[in-house]
């Protein structure tokens, strides 16, 4: 992967504390995937940076290179891979997204 | 681009060979998929790690051959 994607996706989780790599944009997602973890993070009223893969194939690419992680949609929380649609499902399911939130000092609707 | 059923699960299989392993196609198309994998090995470890090890057994096709594949991961 170049530096400069790299830079490009180390800016991005630095700079919003949720940030979500995703198919589309959380007002007119592209995949099922990224719908429901784009919802997921709307229902709690979490404010984040929905980053559009679909614009950009290099950063399509770089960021499942970048997490080691072969799909989109990928969340991060400062800084932190939390996992794809399956893992924040199962975490959201059962209380551990809004633990991490609240452990990160996320403002979410509790 | 579309996978086999039984390939995945052979698959999977090699890589963890006590796995019980639910797969469904989801909508009958051979590209959607849900499987519910149950191993030992996964025991200690993440569930990104216990994804991953999934991911990997299936050898680079995921998110190439294999467009949708929704894992749950039990030890």
């Amino acid at each position: 992967m170049e530096q400069q994607t790299k830079d490009l996706i180390n800016n991005e989780i630095t700079n919003n504390d949720v940030c979500l790599f995703m198919k589309g944009t959380p007002d007119a997602p592209q995949c099922g995937f990224s719908m429901a973890v784009s919802n997921m993070l709307r229902i709690l009223e979490v404010n984040f940076k929905g980053i559009n893969v679909l614009e950009n194939q290099v950063l399509r690419d770089g960021v499942k290179e970048f997490s080691d992680w072969p799909t989109i949609p990928q969340l991060y929380i400062k800084n932190e891979f939390v996992g794809g649609c399956d893992i924040v499902k199962e975490m959201y399911e059962n209380g551990e997204l809004k633990k991490i939130l609240e452990d990160k000092g996320i403002n979410f609707k509790k | 681009m579309a996978m086999d059923l039984k390939e995945i699960e052979t698959l999977i299989k090699e890589a963890l060979p006590d796995a019980k392993i639910d797969i469904q196609d989801l909508a009958g198309d051979g590209n959607h998929y849900s499987a519910t994998i149950t191993s030992s090995k996964f025991s200690g470890k993440s569930k990104i790690e216990q994804h991953k090890m999934v991911y990997n057994s299936l050898k680079g096709k995921m998110g190439s051959e294999l467009h949708a594949l929704a894992i749950k991961t039990k030890e």
